[in-house]
């Protein structure tokens, strides 16, 4: 799954803010640690602002804060803020649509959908949190180059 | 003997009640627990899963409950299974269930925690469960105590 710019730097700006819910923080600072546009992202802030998930802080000193519940707040209730998370009924039907094989692949590609939703609405901002400090991206990356090693001892 | 929570405020922490392992005593308890958060009553389910998972092999199955005899507010069931579809041993998880006027204060994590101390004193290093895709509680829980997707994938099909 790939997300769109918005939803990412929405999930990025959301998940520093609840990291440290007393702190506020500007558009600038979060988008110079990613390394994004400071007018994109400030754009984004706005969008999670009238839906309630940040606090704009006026005046000198300004930036945002985390307004939500990390506990109850799930990516999937950010990521639909930006993304068309379901099928809309009114889309118009794509040629071919309407034949078996197409109707079939829309099959098996809805259980692929039924999966990612199951997982989006399943891990909290705080659940979230908690992976990234555990970070278990490092110890699937130990694994890696072990097993390939091992592939390449019984490949010679 | 386990401390019973009769009037929990928000702020009242569940920690010394006792988890430990269940006695014919607790599937009373039990039945009522899981009576009241499923709305359904499964007397003979519970008992025989007692008789499986309480009562026999309990260096390798674990049924662990927190609270008196008389009120069971918490409990946990798992086993050590092995080689199925060629995974090594490892701890099983299939039924965890709170009270849920008790839950999100760390009753669930307590008993989640107990049992995956008895899995490692059984000597094996993984933890498995299995949840219902749109039951969004369970999952969400399992996922906030770190447990992310694994290897198998489940399949089923229709009998006609």
């Amino acid at each position: 799954m790939k997300l769109q710019k918005a939803t990412a730097f929405a999930l990025y700006a959301v998940l520093e803010l609840a990291a440290e819910p007393g702190r506020q923080r500007t558009a600038v600072e979060i988008a110079d640690k990613y390394g994004i546009s400071a007018h994109h992202l400030a754009k984004v802030l706005r969008d999670l602002g009238r839906a309630g998930l940040v606090d704009a802080v006026r005046g000198v000193g300004g930036g945002y804060r985390f307004a939500g519940n990390a506990k109850r707040l799930t990516l999937m209730d950010v990521i639909r803020l930006f993304e068309e998370t379901s099928a809309e009924a009114d889309e118009p039907v794509p040629p071919g649509e309407d034949q078996d094989i197409a109707a079939g692949l829309r099959f098996v590609l809805a259980e692929l959908d039924a999966q990612i939703g199951a997982t989006l609405r399943s891990i909290s901002l705080s659940t979230m949190l908690k992976l990234v400090a555990r970070r278990p991206w490092e110890s699937v990356a130990e694994i890696k180059p072990a097993r390939r090693a091992q592939a390449a001892r019984r490949a010679r | 003997m386990a401390r019973r929570s009769t009037t929990p405020t928000p702020q009242e922490s569940d920690e010394d009640l006792i988890i430990r392992s269940a006695t014919l005593a607790d599937v009373a308890g039990v039945i009522a627990l899981d009576e009241e958060v499923t709305g359904l009553l499964k007397p003979q389910y519970w008992r025989e899963l007692f008789e499986h998972f309480g009562a026999r092999r309990r260096d390798q199955r674990f049924f662990l409950v927190a609270g008196d005899p008389g009120r069971i507010d918490g409990f946990i069931i798992g086993e050590v299974r092995a080689w199925e579809f060629g995974s090594p041993p490892s701890g099983w998880v299939f039924a965890v269930q709170v009270r849920p006027r008790l839950r999100v204060r760390g009753l669930g994590s307590r008993l989640f925690a107990a049992v995956r101390a008895r899995f490692r004193a059984a000597g094996v290093e993984r933890v498995r469960t299995m949840v219902a895709r749109d039951n969004a509680v369970i999952h969400a829980f399992f996922r906030s105590q770190g447990m992310m997707a694994g290897p198998f994938i489940e399949l089923e099909m229709r009998l006609d």
